[in-house]
């Protein structure tokens, strides 16, 4: 199969030189690897914004900021970590780089609009973040921009919601791209049901993208309604309820969870059958449970706002709706730990992400129960413990994932391999950072801390200690994962076109693939996940 | 939760903490056994162990038994959650009202004869109701020992009702994001025995100015800065908050912005009763616009009268 005259798309020589042959490239594969540029860069300046936070929580009082620094920090965090780097992660990432290889594509079905993706995001990033600085003097509103606090202090809410109205255009434009390219470009034999499940995950997040992210565009157009025309929607001084903003708000930021989260699925139902040497259990249960979470995933923002004051009867409907989209997801988990039954598993550093992954993932759906549940909501609503929830889910659930999928397919994206034992060691580092920091805060919020506080009493001290602590052994993982990673991707060993032995698209091209990916279209006729010798 | 100080501190905890460690319960069943699950199949199928996997696509049993069973769990604990819950909707009628009024970052309580504290005092054993207000931004009423919370909005009058089982102080918080200080609007619920709440609530509106026995102006006007929250962001001792401090105030000439522009001016009587009523007409050079709320119809002349006097003690030391 290997040609030899081929050179990989690292090496192809196009029209442009230098860095411009990356931001004016229309491969799939290089765009993914701008999207990966720049949100891991996003994502260290958001870590070290969230560990300035954990260590000015190391004791009460003032321990090293004030209280509008840490307003603003917190503030900042979370815009850059949701809007900049987990919404846009894993798909822009490894969807673009993977999506069409595994589907037997060439590139995706519009490449030039997806060059524009890149570019939106970038622009809607500077946007975004500019906002964070106009008006007077630091942001310090939250990353949800509650009305009417955030018309109050100054003028940031406006270009806020525009940079997240332009970072959607870059998602609404990426899902349209995505799901085209799967409808049109499978390659012949291909059936829906012998895709592989990371493109069926694209697949529903694609539809969410779509269907949920102009939601903020009415926002903003509201917002505008009334900064400019004094009509009042939201700011209870014009007349407007602040708790429209609230629905609109998590209408879009609800589902955007699950367009987070479902490609990190995606990924993780790569890594065990490959890792496992074994078909995935269920994979058609897996489908069908990622279309159902997509689909319920649009009638639940209403838990956000168990305490608002909404009617009795919209409180009930949100918690039904709530629990039944935690079925689907508790299947999944099922199914993957099912594929492990009778397997043979090589134990190596993607596989130890895609199991850590599982763990921190249960804790963060187990502990959205009581979120989800009405009398123990109304108590931990607002408090530490949501802040956990969330960041297992999030951090836990697409961090972990996300980790998983680069460490998976390092050697197909830079065709050298990884030092295995530095890698596995910076993941155990991480794992038990990662429990340490965020464990303690589900306590904090049991007996009662609420959330997004720069001091406490006395009786929240300890667990604090104990998170703080957490927040550095964290770093000390991530400084081993990323120096190791970035060491080996210019001077670790050539890796074959197949170091794990998977049975999808990607493992059958060039490591790293050439240009156009596959020199002949292969033909499909057989499951994504067959791992016989010999199929009858 | 279910700590001994909070046992019982209002009718909802024993509800709420059940449904609570049912959920728990579950939830840590399944998170442990499905973890060991997880780790004896990395043990036992390791590739050392077992070179050869066996081809298994799936089992319509199986798929049928895991989802039937978390959908039954989940059904049950979304009834233990809503009918733990369902309570602290019906409010009795007979609920004693408490007008709960915050601002940033204050809470003041006022009682049915007028009574107004920045300390929450019920009532053990009988049911309270607390009107929320909130008169800028949003915040969020929380008594964690009680397992209450509601958010309070502008513009829109919220309830919380409760009943108190159990003498004591009880920590509040404000639970939702409300800027600079949010983290320091806290009070004190005090759970007192019924007879002393009802001498409390029905002698006449001097009732604060009796319990804290004014012996003179320092007094009274302690008296007023507390009941209208006004040490949320001013202090007596020159440690500057989000306001200027009272101490040394009179008579100092204060350079303000009026309009973006800079003058000068003496802080005269004329000057403290702008700052009150017409808080954002001049800011203080150094302070932020718009934090402050007019107290117009609210501080009385006498009580301006008062604090006047306060601030001419506090500028005398």
């Amino acid at each position: 199969m290997s040609n030899l005259n081929a050179v990989s798309f690292r090496e192809e020589q196009g029209r442009y030189k230098g860095i411009f042959a990356w931001i004016f490239s229309t491969d799939h594969k290089r765009i993914g690897l701008l999207y990966l540029y720049s949100i891991v860069s996003f994502f260290l300046i958001g870590v070290l914004l969230g560990a300035a936070m954990k260590l000015e929580l190391l004791a009460p009082g003032k321990t090293v900021m004030d209280p509008a620094t840490y307003n603003a920090i917190f503030t900042l965090h979370g815009v850059i970590m949701i809007f900049l780097v987990v919404v846009p992660g894993l798909p822009a990432v490894f969807g673009n780089f993977m999506l069409p290889i595994m589907i037997g594509a060439k590139d995706v079905a519009f490449p030039k609009l997806n060059l524009l993706s890149w570019w939106i995001y970038v622009f809607g990033a500077i946007i975004a973040l500019s906002s964070l600085f106009m008006g007077g003097g630091p942001p310090d509103t939250g990353w949800t921009f509650y009305a009417p606090y955030a018309f109050k202090t100054n003028t940031n809410m406006l270009p806020a919601v525009l940079g997240a109205f332009i970072l959607g255009f870059s998602s609404i434009l990426t899902g349209i791209n995505f799901i085209v390219t799967i409808h049109r470009l499978r390659a012949p034999g291909m059936t829906w049901f012998k895709m592989p499940l990371f493109p069926w995950t694209l697949y529903g997040t694609g539809w969410i993208q779509i269907l949920a992210t102009p939601i903020v565009g009415i926002t903003l157009l509201m917002i505008v309604g009334e900064r400019v025309l004094n009509i009042g929607f939201f700011d209870p001084a014009l007349g407007g309820d602040p708790i429209l903003y609230q629905h609109l708000f998590w209408i879009y930021s609800h589902p955007a969870v699950y367009i987070m989260i479902l490609p990190a699925m995606g990924a993780i139902s790569e890594i065990i059958p490959t890792f496992a040497n074994k078909s995935i259990f269920g994979y058609k249960a897996i489908v069908i449970s990622t279309l159902a979470i997509a689909f319920v995933g649009y009638f639940v923002w209403g838990h956000h706002m168990f305490t608002s004051g909404m009617s009795g009867t919209a409180l009930y409907t949100f918690s039904l709706l709530t629990f039944i989209v935690a079925i689907p997801s508790a299947i999944k988990v099922f199914n993957w730990v099912g594929t492990l039954h009778k397997a043979s598993i090589q134990l190596e550093t993607p596989f130890f992400w895609a199991a850590s992954f599982l763990f921190v993932f249960m804790i963060g759906g187990l502990s959205g129960l009581a979120l989800g549940a009405l009398a123990t909501n109304v108590h931990l609503h607002d408090t530490a413990f949501v802040v956990a929830h969330f960041h297992f889910i999030v951090f836990g659930g697409v961090g972990f994932a996300f980790m998983g999928a680069i460490h998976y397919w390092f050697p197909k994206i830079w065709g050298r391999m990884y030092n295995t034992r530095i890698a596995t060691s910076g993941w155990i580092i991480f794992f038990i950072g990662f429990c340490t920091l965020y464990l303690p805060m589900f306590f904090l919020g049991v007996t009662g801390m609420p959330r997004r506080y720069y001091d406490y009493v006395e009786n929240f001290h300890g667990p604090n200690i104990v998170s703080t602590i957490g927040s550095w052994v964290l770093i000390l993982g991530l400084v081993i994962i990323l120096t190791n990673l970035i060491r080996s991707a210019y001077k670790g060993e050539k890796a074959s076109k197949n170091p794990w032995g998977g049975r999808t698209l990607e493992w059958t091209v060039d490591s790293p693939p050439t240009l156009e990916n596959f020199e002949e279209i292969p033909v499909i006729d057989r499951g994504p996940y067959d791992y016989r010798k010999n199929p009858e | 939760m279910n700590e001994d100080t909070t046992q019982n501190a209002s009718s909802f905890v024993s509800q709420v903490d059940s449904a609570f460690v049912f959920i728990f319960g579950i939830s840590l069943f399944f998170l442990v056994g499905i973890t060991a699950f997880l780790v004896y199949y990395i043990i036992k199928y390791r590739k050392s162990k077992n070179a050869e996997a066996t081809h298994i696509e799936g089992s319509n049993t199986l798929e049928i038994i895991w989802t039937i069973i978390p959908t039954i769990l989940v059904l049950s604990m979304f009834y233990y959650g809503w009918s733990g819950w369902k309570f602290q909707r019906d409010i009795p009628e007979d609920a004693i009202p408490i007008k709960t009024i915050a601002r940033m970052w204050s809470f003041t309580f006022q009682y049915e004869n007028g009574l107004i504290t920045d300390t929450l005092y019920v009532p053990k054993g009988k049911a309270v109701n607390l009107d929320l207000v909130a008169l800028d931004v949003l915040h969020s009423f929380y008594i964690p020992a009680f397992r209450v919370k509601q958010d309070m909005v502008p513009g829109k009058q919220t309830n919380i009702w409760f009943e108190s089982e159990k003498e004591g102080e009880y920590e509040i918080y404000c639970a939702e994001y409300c800027g600079l200080r949010h983290s320091y609007m806290r009070s004190l619920v005090k759970v007192i025995p019924a007879n002393e709440f009802e001498a409390m609530t029905k002698i006449d509106s001097s009732a604060l100015a009796i319990n804290n026995e004014v012996v003179d102006s320092r007094q009274a006007g302690i008296s007023i800065t507390r009941k209208y929250g006004c040490n949320a962001c001013h202090t007596a001792d020159g440690t500057k908050l989000v306001g200027p401090s009272y101490k040394n105030i009179m008579g100092r000439t204060r350079v303000v912005l009026i309009d973006g522009k800079e003058h000068e001016v003496e802080a005269d009587e004329a000057y403290i009763r702008r700052s009150i009523y017409e808080p954002n007409a001049e800011i203080v050079k150094g302070f932020e616009k718009g934090l402050m709320l007019s107290y117009k119809d609210q501080v009385t002349e006498e009580e301006f009268k008062q604090l006047l006097e306060y601030f001419y003690y506090l500028s005398e030391q």
